[in-house]
């Protein structure tokens, strides 16, 4: 076997393109946090609207977007062939009697993973979508003209479900990044006595932050 | 004391095999889990029954033969081998359930008793160094600091039971293995052949059909000799590094 297709399709190789893309990932959601964050601001969704005409618009951002898109998918198959793979190997006969001694998220990241799977298909049907394909009607701002997303995202928001299944996602978000932030970092082999601890504490503070900071902009929307 | 077991009774490879309860009156707390297993198979053999099949060779904790997955993890509920344990570790008229390891990699063979010897063609594959004629060397001519000596050493205490792979819910071996490989790359002796060790050896892991690691963490708490994570990082590290420089070899595995 020619040794780049080794590398990609060893047990190893697939780890490191689930690391890999996981990280990224994680640094996309910072970006999109920051973006989202102009929705706090108290101005009609003037500086949302500004920003999501940008994101939309910009030819770096639009071919980043399609690395993003990519890496999703690529990020769920590997899971869903890694998990099939280890299924395989854990063999026909399970034990009677279990008592793991591993965390729970560590164990749930395929749960995890499907949930927010799931939660991203919606999340794209209501904003991404619309904003593409559907009809958004057009403000000025600056005496720009441009889509308002913002109240599309305002309408959304005021149903106490959609509110719930994003706070519920934003929980199962966390729950994976708890475990997968630091687990990336141990698969691609980035393991040192000297950074463990910074990698452990950011990683866990990021899966707390970044979720919760995601959940509260539906909450405040609704509440407001 | 007084126990009752639910033993996993299978008769070779391809037949299917069911739990069978069996009640022991005169347990000693001080008894190892092993000498236990030796009284019930006394009386079986009294009887006229068939006796447990179950592996065992030094009862000292450093051979790697005892297996056993008892009461829901590997080697019991110490961390230690299967033959450090102690009926103590029980209570009175307590229920023991005893499973074989579980893993594709490890069909049942008979009862108690699964085929290892996976772990063993992954040594064959790369898992040593060429020790080529010459002279002896000086014992002091090659210099290694006390805290690598120390660290390989650890890696080293591997003994390859197999606990890592009973508690992984991917059945991985990668704790094994990158003990194997570590043990070898931190030293200088094990320097020359260390691209061409990891890359084969890894080849070997998959071909017997161990699954991949998610840093559950459950082998390094059920290790009885304490083989930590790290050893799987250094493995990762180790095994990009080998695939993406090293000059093309021949993977083999699978035969």
């Amino acid at each position: 076997m020619n040794w780049f297709t080794s590398l990609l399709t060893s047990t190893l190789g697939r780890k490191m393109i689930m690391a890999l893309t996981g990280l990224f990932l994680v640094l996309f959601l910072v970006i999109h946090l920051i973006g989202n964050l102009q929705l706090l601001k108290s101005d009609g969704g003037n500086a949302f609207n500004v920003y999501a005409q940008f994101m939309g618009h910009n030819p770096l951002i639009q071919t980043v977007s399609i690395g993003n898109f990519a890496f999703i998918l690529i990020h769920a198959i590997w899971a869903l062939l890694l998990t099939l793979h280890n299924r395989r190997s854990r063999g026909e006969v399970g034990y009677a009697v279990s008592n793991n001694s591993s965390a729970w998220m560590s164990r749930s990241m395929g749960i995890l993973g499907t949930l927010i799977l799931i939660f991203l298909i919606v999340h794209l049907q209501g904003f991404w979508f619309q904003m593409k394909f559907g009809n958004v009607p057009f403000v000025t701002v600056d005496g720009k003209d441009v889509k308002d997303l913002y109240t599309v995202v305002d309408a959304a928001y005021q149903n106490i479900g959609f509110v719930a299944l994003y706070v519920f996602s934003m929980c199962a978000l966390g729950f994976h990044l708890w475990h997968g932030f630091a687990s990336a970092f141990q698969t691609l082999g980035l393991n040192h006595l000297k950074y463990n601890p910074i990698i452990r504490f950011v990683g866990r503070a990021y899966a707390i932050i970044v979720p919760a900071l995601f959940a509260i902009i539906p909450i405040w929307m609704y509440l407001n | 004391m007084k126990i009752n077991l639910k033993i996993w009774r299978q008769k070779n490879k391809d037949t299917k095999g069911s739990f069978k309860s069996y009640a022991l009156d005169n347990v000693s707390t001080d008894m190892s889990f092993l000498e236990m297993l030796d009284v019930l198979n006394h009386d079986l053999i009294h009887k006229g029954e068939e006796s447990v099949a179950f592996d065992h060779d030094c009862r000292e904790g450093i051979c790697g033969m005892c297996s056993l997955y008892i009461n829901g993890r590997p080697h019991g509920p110490q961390q230690t081998t299967t033959c450090q344990l102690h009926m103590r570790s029980f209570k009175d008229g307590e229920t023991i359930v005893i499973e074989p390891w579980r893993a594709k990699a490890f069909p049942v063979i008979r009862d108690l008793v699964v085929d290892r010897t996976a772990f063993d063609r992954i040594q064959q594959a790369g898992g040593y160094v060429s020790v080529n004629t010459g002279g002896v060397p000086d014992a002091n001519e090659i210099a290694i600091s006390k805290k690598i000596a120390d660290e390989a050493f650890d890696s080293a205490a591997c003994i390859g039971c197999g606990a890592c792979v009973a508690a992984c819910k991917n059945a991985s071996a990668m704790l094994f293995v990158s003990a194997k490989v570590s043990q070898l790359a931190l030293l200088p002796q094990g320097k020359p052949e260390r691209k061409e060790r990891v890359e084969k050896m890894v080849a070997q892991m998959d071909a017997e059909d161990f699954g991949a690691c998610t840093n559950t963490g459950a082998c390094e708490a059920e290790c009885p000799k304490g083989i930590s994570l790290t050893n799987i990082a250094r493995m990762n590290r180790e095994y990009f590094s080998a695939i993406t420089t090293s000059y093309e070899i021949e993977l083999k595995g699978g035969d």
